[in-house]
């Protein structure tokens, strides 16, 4: 099997995936965040102000969804076909979301009702809580494996799906896009709509340990397989130590007023945590709870050899010219928002 | 009604609903990039003034056609599974190359594009807009190219049987340059320019005939015909050329697109028609033997028809197959048309006199709609009964784990959620035409905003 740097074709898509999930996280991230924010603004002028501090940026930040949507299904196009058919419902309630959320950006300042832009401000809110929760819970399932059977069928009700565990993870995933929102509005904003944000900071933080701290404990109780790979090789526990002291680092930065810095270790923390994920769970990917047989792992899920090489190629090109655009564009529209004729 | 047929539905519309926004993207894109190139070339304002306009008329396009086209990307995996896990490795790479190379530059320079112009440069500007064009015209490129394998596969080989059978890559330029992918990438390219191009020539006819903008209107609908003609004329040249590779690797869907049953016999050419699938007969006005000429320049030479298939294997609906058809190759003929006398009367000085004809172009922004959704309705259904083309049946690519009833679920979801996003669409397209060229939206100034946002909190 051919290697680079002593990795394997699967195990190397398999990162590349999951890098692309966590820029998605990082980057929808703090626009999720900063919708599920939106209405506890109250004045018009500070709903624009934060509309229009992710306006430029948040179609580009969605493109993550969509470029992970497609590496998945390149490299793994049995995970990508399974996960996507047995949890049917909830993707197709994420893709409607997915949809109001746009046009509620697109469109709440086209119109001067009242109503108007109140309709959309609660459209956008919702959605973009909704729309976490729903990130949240499909990695709750997977955390927790699926009632796979032969010939990729799914035992059991979709219900089944909304379990409490998944619930949990959904909801630290609202609480952590809020605090990451909040972060990079306070990056964004000055005056009154700054100390607003900078309230809301600080309650969006308190949440997520919250939930945070319930959902870890929920895990090392009662989902012990997920702790399998740490008690074999312990070095791996660098890494939920790393992740507990970048979230801790958080509130101490945020009362020096170091917000990029905050901003960083925010960022950090979601990769961190989907990096937690991804080990408790390689080699699998969808773990089936009727009998291992089921599971698919990366090396039973991957594409061809051909197919990962040839799509390593286009990422090792393609990488280097989204980061480069990706960038020219934040430094664009670096700074505090100021409203323009063209703005939402 | 079973799981395949509503995900046929389903995927229909979904689809036929996204493709009402992308050619208008792609061809607004390159027209955009004309008008803001003229800007940076003579320094006339209004040139920037009209970049300006169709950029805002341009984010209404985009912005739902990035919405439901993320519907499009995971529809592959809700509702065809098996689908999805077979072609995976061909065509996924595609659809990864799509995203890397062609949303993330559109997506990435949209910003720039609609909130830049008070940030950046002129020249920069026009960067960001031809980064954008270009992205939507690469992001044509994979998806058809994707179209094409299922439609003409080539550059694989089958791995695996039964639920565990998929198609391996072998060779992927084999699999990029596909027997039909370079024909229908550039036909649909072309009709992309046709709706954009229509959908000038429509808004500033209707501010011509009403006396509005009339120095700025002239001139856009001036680039905009040439487009046009230029479009219209390749575009016989495409179609004809897609004709010829279908009657050599679709056979089937050739005699369909006609209604030829009869494979002794040479095959007409229809204006248009209707297919009696009972009698197997045509009944309507057209060419006899025009198909055989067409193909072979010989009125006389048989051409392959529906007979030589068994019946599991021909399409299902000929006639609709036929219809579609031949409706698109009816608007491409009065497209040429259009263009043909909007041309002449230019080159008399005449045009913009000519109040008859600009009422008519007013019209005609429905007919590269309707032909372009003509056209995709033709290829994907006379396609039938296969998903990927002699390979794997449509009624084999369902998911596996989902019910009836889910699919009626999404499928009444989507229904609303589209006819009210038409809704907002068309309402809010009428806004900003009606506002016009001139109207900044929220003002110039930050006085007269500060103003404005006082009265509304
Ligand atoms: C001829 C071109 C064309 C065709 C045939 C399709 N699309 Fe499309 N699509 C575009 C041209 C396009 C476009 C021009 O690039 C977008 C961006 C804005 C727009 O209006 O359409 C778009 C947006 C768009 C997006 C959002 C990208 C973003 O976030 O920027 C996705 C995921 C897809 N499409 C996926 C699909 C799929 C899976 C299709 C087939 C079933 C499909 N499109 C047909
Ligand atoms: C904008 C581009 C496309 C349009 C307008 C389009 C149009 C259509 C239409 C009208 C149908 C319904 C046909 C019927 O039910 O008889 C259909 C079906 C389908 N198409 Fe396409 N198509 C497009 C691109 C694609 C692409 C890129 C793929 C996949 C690679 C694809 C895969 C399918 C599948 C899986 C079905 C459902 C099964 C079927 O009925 O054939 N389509 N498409
Ligand atoms: C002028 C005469 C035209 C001819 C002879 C023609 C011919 C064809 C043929 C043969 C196909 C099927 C290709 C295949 O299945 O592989 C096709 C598809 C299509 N046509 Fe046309 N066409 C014409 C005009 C137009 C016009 C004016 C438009 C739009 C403005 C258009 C849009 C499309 C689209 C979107 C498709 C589906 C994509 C594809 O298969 O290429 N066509 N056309």
């Amino acid at each position: 099997m051919a290697t680079i740097l002593g990795l394997d074709y699967p195990t190397l898509w398999f990162l590349v995936v999951g890098g692309l999930f966590s820029g998605y996280a990082i980057l929808d991230g703090f626009d999720l965040g900063a919708g599920a924010l939106h209405l506890f603004l109250r004045k018009e002028q500070s709903r624009r102000l934060a509309l229009n501090a992710v306006g430029p940026v948040w179609d580009g930040n969605e493109v993550w969804l969509v470029i992970g949507g497609g590496a998945l299904f390149a490299g793994f196009p049995p995970v990508y076909a399974t996960l996507l058919s047995a949890m049917y419902i909830p993707f197709i309630l994420f893709l409607v979301l997915i949809i109001f959320r746009a046009i509620s950006i697109e469109f709440r300042s086209k119109e001067p009702m009242r109503w108007w832009r109140q309709t959309w401000d609660i459209s956008y809110s919702v959605s973009s809580v909704g729309i976490a929760l729903l990130l949240g819970v499909v990695l709750g399932n997977v955390l927790l494996g699926f009632p796979l059977e032969s010939g990729y069928r799914v035992r059991g009700h979709w219900l089944q799906f909304l379990n409490p565990y998944a619930l949990m993870v959904g909801l630290s995933t609202v609480a952590l896009f809020a605090m990451h929102g909040a972060i990079y509005l306070t990056m964004k904003t000055e005056g009154r709509l700054f100390v607003k944000i900078h309230l809301l900071l600080k309650r969006a933080t308190i949440f997520f340990v919250v939930s945070f701290g319930i959902t870890t404990l929920y895990t090392l109780l009662y989902i012990p397989h997920l702790s399998d790979q740490f008690k074999q090789a312990p070095v791996l526990f660098v890494l939920p130590l790393a992740a507990f002291l970048s979230i801790a680092n958080i509130p101490r930065l945020v009362s020096r007023k170091q917000y990029g810095w905050a901003f960083f270790f925010s960022s950090l923390t979601v990769a961190l945590l989907l990096g937690l994920v991804a080990v408790e769970l390689y080699p699998v990917m969808l773990l089936s709870t009727i009998s291992p047989e089921y599971s698919l792992d990366v090396y039973r899920a991957a594409a061809s050899e051909k197919s990962l090489g040839i799509m390593l190629l286009i990422a090792a090109i393609g990488a280097p010219l989204v980061l480069a655009y990706t960038a020219f564009v934040f430094w664009t529209f670096k700074g505090k928002v100021k409203l323009d004729d063209t703005s939402y | 009604m079973d799981v395949e047929i509503l995900s046929r539905i389903q995927f229909a519309l979904t689809v036929a609903f996204h493709y009402i926004y992308p050619p208008l993207s792609i061809g607004l894109g390159l027209i955009m990039v004309v008008m803001e190139g003229r800007y940076l070339w003579t320094k006339e304002v209004v040139y920037h003034e009209m970049a300006r306009f169709w950029t805002r008329i341009f984010a209404l396009t985009f912005g739902i056609g990035v919405a439901t086209g993320i519907v499009m990307e995971f529809e592959f995996g809700t509702n065809w599974a098996t689908y999805s896990r077979y072609v995976g490795d061909v065509f996924g790479s595609a659809l990864a190359a799509e995203g890397i190379f062609a949303f993330a530059l559109e997506s990435g320079f949209l910003g720039i594009l609609i909130f830049g112009w008070n940030r950046v440069s002129p020249r920069i500007h026009f960067i960001a807009t031809l980064g954008v064009w270009l992205g939507s015209m690469f992001s044509a490129v994979w998806i058809v190219v994707a179209n094409s394998w299922q439609q003409t596969p080539a550059g694989f080989h089958v791995v695996g049987e039964g639920m565990e059978a998929r198609a391996e890559i072998t060779d992927f330029w084999a699999m990029v340059f596909n027997p039909s992918s370079v024909d229908r990438l550039t036909h649909v390219w072309i009709g992309a320019f046709l709706a954009g191009a229509f959908l000038v020539m429509s808004v500033h006819a209707w501010y011509l005939l009403k006396n509005r903008y009339v120095a700025l209107s002239k001139r856009a609908f001036g680039i905009a015909l040439w487009v046009a003609v230029v479009a219209s004329l390749a575009q016989l040249l495409t179609g004809h050329h897609s004709a010829e590779g279908v009657a050599v690797n679709q056979p089937a869907k050739l005699a369909a697109m006609e209604g030829h049953f009869d494979s002794l016999a040479a095959a007409d050419m229809y204006l248009m028609g209707w297919v009696n699938t009972e009698t197997e007969t045509v009944t309507g006005i057209g060419i006899p033997g025009g198909l055989s000429f067409l193909l072979y320049q010989d009125f006389e030479a048989p051409v392959t028809g529906l007979g030589a298939f068994p019946k599991e294997d021909r399409p299902g609906a000929v006639n609709a197959v036929f219809q579609f058809y031949h409706i698109m190759v009816a608007i491409g003929m009065m497209l040429i048309g259009l263009s043909l006398l909007g041309l002449y009367f230019w080159f008399r000085g005449r045009l913009f006199d000519q109040r008859w004809l600009l009422r008519i172009f007013v019209l005609a922004v429905i007919l590269p709609q309707v032909a372009n959704q003509a056209g995709w309705f033709s290829a994907e259904m006379g396609r039938q009964p296969w998903v990927v083309y002699g390979l794997l049946r449509t009624s084999d690519a369902l998911s596996e784990a989902v019910t009836a009833n889910q699919v009626w679920f999404s499928l009444i979801l989507f229904s609303v959620v589209y006819a009210l996003l038409l809704a907002l669409f068309l309402y809010l397209l009428n806004k900003k035409i009606q506002a016009g060229p001139h109207h900044h939206e929220e003002g110039d100034h930050q006085s007269r905003q500060e103003e404005r946002i006082g009265a509304i909190s």
